[in-house]
């Protein structure tokens, strides 16, 4: 009777937990407007490079450089936007290249919410009036896997077209300027 | 008893409401599916019926008691032969019912989609989520594209050229013909021939992306007369705005991102990667079957895309209130 019991918990306790990974990540596709409002508030320094975050995306969790949903997101408004058409998949053209990791505003979240935004001078327009403020930081958290040194642990999922460069969980930019020994098949990689 | 009966009604009743309307295999209205259905019911009955043959046989054999034998092993010469030609004229009958099903099918799949020459022809991509779809004609300047509504003449046939643009999308218009597959790189023609007006509802049968369910499309077979009208309103370029709050919708829609995807014929919007909207107020739904063509479902749409259909490719354009209400003026007035 005892054992039965005890199989029973236990029977009970793998569903429970096999139950648990049902659960997907949380996705939002429209944002309450004051959280969208005090999205907007980013604080540059004076040299308009990097600065703080508005509190609300720290206390949400940074969600759109953690979320895949969200990065997902961003990398479909990428293309809808025609980020391509001067930043090509990252290895740059008219615009500046983002693969190589050498960033003109460096790599935080503020200065490329900022930059997508506001513009920056020599030719990038702003989106402040095309895209909304969560769509803008949806692309920001996606162009920042583009050169990022270390890989994020949520990725964007894979294009249907050929992709020309590394996939965006395979930390591109530090590959690139530390290749490490020379690999024993040079052909099989490791080449971002 | 009367209440068991009256549910069993009821449940065969609503069961076989399935199977009319106008999504159906089994109420076919197009040449084509007709025959497919009949060449269905052929083989549906005949295996009904060999199925009662089978268990008819099987229930005396496992009713029968067997007499009791001295020696089991001992071979009767005269019931072996006896079962030998029972199993032989299964076998026979077997390889007959087979090789018919088969010759029946060839002959069936053989006499479809037979054409003329000079039907119309009507180029249908499959795109994620929504329906191209191209009139084309000797005379390029007559062609002309649409989405998601396809209209043909009753009792004519008309080829389609079925494309991918994407990945595969499989085209199905059960009630006119059987599937016919998208595929990227490749053309499929598919011959539909409407033996009766009216509405009939198709839907992509290949799972295409999470909006596969979302992806269906409308037939309207019509009379010459409705669809020599029909073509040549299609044909025209855009109507001009009708009013102020149109033509400031225009304004909006021209000066906003959604030229760069979408086009109005006789406007500067000439983007080909969203539906042509030419014509949009003139179809009977919009986002590919997902709300009926008014004014308020196009504000909704426009107002949230993503959330009405997660997933699809059209981005959410932040619109103040104004512009909202004069572009879904403007797009439920082009007819």
């Amino acid at each position: 009777m005892r054992r039965r019991a005890v199989s029973t918990g236990f029977a009970a306790l793998v569903l429970v937990l096999a139950a648990g990974g049902c659960q997907r990540e949380e996705r939002q596709t429209r944002l309450d407007p004051p959280i969208a409002a005090a999205l907007d508030g980013v604080a540059l320094m004076p040299d308009r490079i990097s600065g703080a975050p508005p509190a609300v995306y720290v206390a949400l969790g940074k969600p759109y450089e953690r979320n895949a949903f969200n990065l997902a997101e961003g990398k479909r408004l990428y293309g809808w936007f025609g980020c391509a058409a001067c930043h090509g998949e990252g290895e740059g053209g008219k615009g500046p290249a983002f693969l190589d990791g050498w960033w003109a505003y460096g790599p935080s979240m503020v200065s490329i919410v900022s930059s997508i935004r506001d513009g920056r001078p020599h030719g990038m327009p702003p989106f402040r009036d095309k895209m909304t403020t969560e769509q803008i930081w949806q692309l920001a958290g996606y162009v920042q896997t583009i050169g990022a040194y270390s890989a994020k642990t949520a990725a964007p999922g894979r294009s249907d077209a050929k992709q020309r460069r590394p996939a965006e969980n395979r930390a591109p930019a530090a590959l690139l300027f530390d290749p490490g020994p020379t690999p024993l098949h040079p052909d099989q990689g490791p080449e971002p | 008893m009367r209440r068991v009966q009256r549910a069993v009604a009821l449940a065969l009743a609503v069961g076989l409401a399935g199977c009319s309307g106008w999504q159906s295999a089994l109420d076919p209205h197009g040449t084509d599916a007709a025959r497919l259905a009949g060449l269905m019911w052929f083989v549906m009955a005949t295996c009904a019926a060999v199925w009662v043959l089978v268990v008819l046989t099987l229930a005396p054999a496992l009713w029968r008691r067997r007499a009791p034998r001295p020696d089991p092993l001992a071979l009767d010469a005269p019931r072996e032969r006896r079962m030998r030609a029972v199993i032989a004229g299964a076998v026979g009958a077997t390889v007959v019912v087979i090789s018919v099903f088969t010759l029946t099918s060839f002959v069936t799949t053989r006499g479809l989609g037979v054409t003329g020459s000079d039907e119309p022809t009507i180029r249908v991509r499959g795109r994620q989520w929504w329906w191209e779809v191209e009139y084309l004609d000797r005379d390029p300047a007559r062609a002309f594209k649409t989405a998601n509504e396809i209209h043909v003449p009753v009792g004519r046939p008309v080829r389609l050229r079925l494309e991918g643009d994407d990945v595969i999308h499989s085209f199905w218009v059960p009630s006119l013909a059987g599937k016919q597959d998208m595929i990227p790189g490749r053309t499929n023609e598919l011959v539909i021939r409407a033996e009766r007006p009216g509405l009939y509802r198709g839907q992509c049968a290949e799972f295409c992306g999470i909006q596969h369910a979302h992806m269906a499309f409308l037939v309207v077979a019509e009379d010459e007369v409705a669809y020599a009208r029909w073509l040549e309103i299609q044909r025209s370029d855009a109507a001009p705005p009708s009013g102020p709050e149109q033509e400031a919708g225009r304004a909006a829609f021209l000066s906003r991102q959604c030229a760069a995807c979408h086009t109005v014929r006789g406007t500067p919007a000439a983007g080909t990667t969203g539906p042509d909207l030419t014509h949009v107020g003139s179809r009977r739904t919009i986002g590919a079957g997902l709300l009926d063509t008014t004014r308020g479902a196009m504000a909704a749409w426009i107002a949230d895309p993503q959330t009405l259909k997660p997933g699809n490719n059209m981005p959410l354009v932040p619109l103040d209130a104004d512009a909202l209400r004069d572009i879904s003026a403007y797009l439920v007035g082009l007819e």
